[in-house]
């Protein structure tokens, strides 16, 4: 991965009628890389995207691509491709002609044209569906025709906005895998949208948390797993989120902190021995391990694993333990204290 | 099992014969009964006091096709579909393009197009006679600001089916514009983005992709504005009365005429039985043909 920016955004704003769209947005996205904007619903990771692409014109900042001031420029002379959430697919034109369309307008011969169309297919798994229209594929193959339509292109830069939203939990696991290896293959730079941080984590290089028009955090999956910036960070990330402890029911941390802890660095000890007595309130079998969920005065989401199928029934008393290197400290605002 | 399949399949039988029936037994008594009456009784001689009906076979058809007016009256209303058939849908198309496209005010545009709609035709005829009448008129008083001579358009032949040409498109390209404008609405505000980002133009971008999404449309008006151009003649009445002489007659026009103010019933039966043929043969043509080559969503 090189270095050089391919993005840059700086200090970026785009309101609705004066009412919160997205704030402050700045970026460096380098070139080659995968970056993933992540949140929940509404956040403005489209909106974000869209700025980028050109179909919003900021109100504030500057957006920059491949050095270029492009804050104002069309859609068009960004040099990006756009996979839509809805695929965008002209439903009316065959397979074959919706991936050419953009070769077409930008009159790129015919014989290129059918080079660049077989190779798409090709990568995209769709030889022998040239001539179906959308309504005669299935949801995953609408979005293979999508994109190859980007890929087509031939574009440095790729946004996709939640692009497997569409398909089923089975579908979107494999398609996950093609897209990460096609953004390796093709060594292009790909912007991704998704809500789910499962998506996020798994395939980007860097992932940008978003909270309310406001970025939370920018690093590898691993800074916001294991350094969260901020409590929302922590409570976001990670499936089962972040405990979160008021420090006041923890010796020697003060009274006006936040602590969070993760599920696997708690440990069940036997009774008396114990830093907390917790109450168990569920049990959920998962598989490889079972989450037994705790509740105790002071603390939200704190639960703990325990290997194989191992239910624990409701209103049972535990001891748990846990190292003081493990918390993670967060101020009263809700800002990480500890390195 | 298979007893039980026969018993549901003619259940269902049953059941689509019943959702059937209250249309059909509707358009048997007001559209297919009387469409055969008038082709029997087109085949009949007119009764007078002197002579009384008798069985004459074509010899009304043959009377039409030997009769100069109606061959006048005939070319009259192809012309005046050629004009106001293409010409009402490209401008319906171009005003829903307009308006449907983010401009100021375009509630207030939607509204101005859609009114000569709203009006019954008798009122816009005697509102567009406010703008024929010659000398009094605003079309001449327009002219005589610019030193131009009076101009009786409506009384004269090379003008008055003109004239009536021009009121039909103003009444029905509004309306076919809604038509335009609710098809436009359905088609996604992200074909144009994703067209946007590949750098296609405006223009391309409707004859690609909005003209042919547009075409089950196109098919429907069509076949309105077609039927139309034979159907609509209540500003007839008002403006010429198919005159001056016969210059902008149209064919219904004359099959009132024949029947009502004539009191010839048979050759108006004639005619109307050439009309429904015809009207029915074109219909089919463009809806086999056209049908074909358009996209349904
Ligand atoms: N065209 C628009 N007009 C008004 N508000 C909008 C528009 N698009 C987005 N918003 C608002 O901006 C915020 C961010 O939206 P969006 O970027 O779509 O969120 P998401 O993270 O779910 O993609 C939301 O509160 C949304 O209501
Ligand atoms: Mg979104």
């Amino acid at each position: 991965m090189t270095t050089a920016p391919i993005v840059e955004l700086k200090d970026v704003a785009k309101r609705w009628n004066g009412q919160l769209g997205v704030e402050e947005i700045s970026l460096d996205i380098p070139e080659g890389s995968f970056t993933a904007l992540l949140g929940p619903s509404g956040c403005g990771k489209s909106t974000t995207l869209r700025l980028l692409a050109g179909l919003e014109l900021p109100d504030e900042g500057k957006i920059l691509i491949d050095g270029k001031d492009v804050t104002t420029s069309a859609a068009s002379d960004r040099n990006l491709s756009m996979v839509f959430q809805s695929y965008a697919l002209f439903p009316h034109l065959s397979v074959a002609e919706n991936v050419v369309f953009g070769l077409k307008v930008r009159r790129v011969p015919k014989k290129e044209r059918q080079e660049k169309l077989h190779r798409a297919l090709e990568i995209t798994g769709l030889l022998g569906y040239e001539d179906r229209k959308p309504g005669e594929l299935s949801g995953g193959q609408r979005q293979r025709v999508a994109l190859a339509r980007a890929i087509v292109a031939g574009q440095r830069l790729c946004l996709m906005d939640e692009p497997l939203s569409n398909l089923d939990a089975k579908l979107r696991n494999s398609v996950r895998k093609d897209i990460k290896k096609l953004q390796r293959d093709l060594g292009i730079t790909v912007i991704y949208v998704t809500h789910d941080q499962t998506e996020a984590m798994s395939m980007a290089d860097t992932v940008v948390l978003m909270k309310d028009g406001h970025i939370q955090q920018v690093g590898t999956p691993d800074d916001l797993y294991s350094r969260p910036n901020n409590t929302f960070v922590a409570e976001f990330v990670g499936a089962p989120p972040m405990a979160l402890l008021k420090s006041s029911i923890l010796d020697g941390f003060g009274g006006d902190k936040t602590i969070g802890i993760r599920a696997e660095n708690i440990q069940i000890v036997p009774k008396g021995e114990g830093r907390m007595r917790c109450t168990v309130n569920e049990s959920e079998f998962l598989g490889a391990e079972t989450l037994i969920g705790l509740d105790h005065e002071g603390t939200a989401g704190l639960c703990v694993l325990k290997p194989g199928l191992s239910m624990v029934a409701e209103g049972n008393e535990i001891d748990i333990s846990f190292n003081d290197e493990n918390l993670h400290v967060f101020d009263a605002a809700g800002q990480r204290l500890t390195g | 099992m298979s007893a039980h399949a026969n018993l549901e399949r003619r259940r269902q039988a049953i059941y689509g014969w019943l959702l059937l029936s209250p249309a059909a037994v509707l358009l048997t008594v007001f559209a297919f009964y009387p469409s055969i009456a008038t082709l029997w009784s087109s085949l009949f001689s007119r009764n007078t006091r002197r002579n009384p009906t008798e069985f004459v076979g074509t010899e009304n058809y043959a009377d039409l096709f030997a009769d100069p007016t109606f061959w006048l009256v005939v070319k009259n209303n192809l012309f005046y579909a050629g004009i106001t058939i293409p010409v009402s849908i490209f401008i319906a198309l171009s005003m829903a393009l307009w308006a449907n496209s983010k401009i100021s005010a375009r509630g207030f545009v939607r509204t101005a197009y859609f009114t000569p709609t709203v009006l019954p035709m008798i009122a816009a005829a005697n509102l567009w006679l406010f703008f024929y009448t010659p000398g009094l008129g605003v079309l001449d008083q327009i002219g005589s600001v610019f030193g131009l001579p009076s101009v009786n358009w409506l009384g004269q032949p090379e003008t008055a089916l003109w004239a009536i040409i021009i009121v039909t498109i103003w009444k029905e390209a509004g309306f076919f514009m809604i038509f335009y404008l609710a098809a436009l609405q359905t088609i996604p505000e992200d074909l144009k983005e994703a067209a946007d980002i590949e750098g296609t133009s405006r223009w391309t971008y409707t004859r690609r992709i909005v003209l042919p999404l547009l075409m089950p449309t196109t098919l429907f008006i069509a076949v309105n504005a077609m039927i139309n151009s034979v159907k609509l003649i209540d500003h007839l009445f008002i403006l010429t009365k198919g005159g001056p002489s016969d210059a902008s007659k149209l064919i219904l026009y004359y099959i009132w005429e024949m029947a009502f103010a004539f009191f010839d019933a048979p050759h108006a039966a004639a005619i109307t039985v050439l009309v429904i043929a015809v009207l029915g043969i074109v219909a089919a043509v463009q809806f086999l043909y056209l049908d074909r080559r358009t996209h349904y969503q």
